[in-house]
């Protein structure tokens, strides 16, 4: 499983290879399409297709006499998924500490009137 | 009066840029900078944000100085630990701190940490940056450095290579 994934990140790794990904998720291509924007031959770009279809990130199927390029989004959904998880680990994180420093505000300002920490009652405001 | 200041809702911005190996995580906090320093570099304030709720922190060294290095184990609830450990480069009161991290587990995977704290009038702007060292390193931390507690996103990826690679020839 961790292959796949290191076979994911370092395909992603190629700026070539990462703007075939950005065709690609625009709509499906055939080899030779993919190849017209680049400075490289079909055969190059047919050896970036090859590692993204080893990485699971492409696919391709037999359409009469062409095969065009599939991107696999589920893939990326995946990632954006972890990249938002990250996020809110982090915000998580954040939350208490929003927690804290309002704490520390009742602290220093302690001798001049009571604490006030934090989280009010909803209510409050009439 | 409607809203309630308290509740206020700053948001975590986060930039994982896809050309270069960094992660930029951007918050503001109702706090002026030198109380968001202070809660940065106060032991005995960090371990009460630091780290997923859901595991139990322990700081076993934490010396925020120019110079000065720090160690922490988070414990999941089988209570397996999980230790990180680095150094602080540069501790600049009140505007900066700068520091590598790498978790014990792949200590090969060193990341430069830099906390920019912004006056923005009696709040502040936390600009986090981290440099990997490449952008495949990166990945794995969005990706794995968060195996502490979330394996249900491997078992969700041990879901999909599943079905992605059946139609290809079954591996023995």
């Amino acid at each position: 499983m961790e292959d796949r994934l290191s076979r994911v990140f370092s395909a992603l790794a190629d700026p070539t290879r990462r703007g075939i990904v950005a065709r690609l998720a625009v709509s499906d291509a055939t080899v030779n399409e993919l190849a017209e924007p680049y400075d490289v031959t079909v055969q190059a770009v047919s050896k970036h297709i090859k590692v993204l279809e080893e990485a699971g990130l492409v696919t391709r199927r037999r359409e009469a006499q062409r095969r065009p390029c599939h991107l696999d989004t589920e893939v990326f959904d995946l990632m954006t998924k972890w990249i938002e998880r990250y996020r809110r680990e982090a915000e998580d994180r954040f939350r208490r500490l929003d927690e804290v420093l309002a704490e520390m505000d009742g602290e220093e300002k302690d001798g001049e009137e009571a604490p006030d920490v934090g989280a009010q009652a909803e209510g409050a405001a009439s | 009066m409607t809203a309630t200041s308290t509740q206020h809702h700053n948001e975590t911005r986060i930039v994982a840029d896809p050309g270069l190996p960094t992660i930029v995580i951007t918050r503001e906090f109702e706090a002026p900078p030198a109380r968001v320093f202070r809660a940065y570099t106060d032991p005995d304030l960090v371990r009460r944000w630091l780290g997923p709720r859901r595991l139990e922190i322990r700081i076993e060294r934490y010396d925020a100085r120019t110079d000065g290095s720090y160690r922490f184990v988070h414990v999941d609830r089988d209570g397996t630990e999980y230790g990180f450990r680095g150094v602080f480069h540069e501790v600049r009161p009140v505007d900066r701190i700068v520091q590598t991290f790498s978790y014990e587990g792949f200590p090969d995977g060193v990341s430069l940490e830099t906390a920019a704290f912004e006056d923005l009038g009696g709040r502040t702007r936390v600009t986090t940056t981290s440099v990997m060292a490449s952008i495949e390193a990166r990945d794995a931390m969005i990706a794995s450095g968060m195996e502490t507690g979330l394996r249900e996103s491997y078992e969700r990826l041990d879901e999909l290579l599943t079905e992605t690679t059946s139609d290809e020839s079954s591996t023995g």
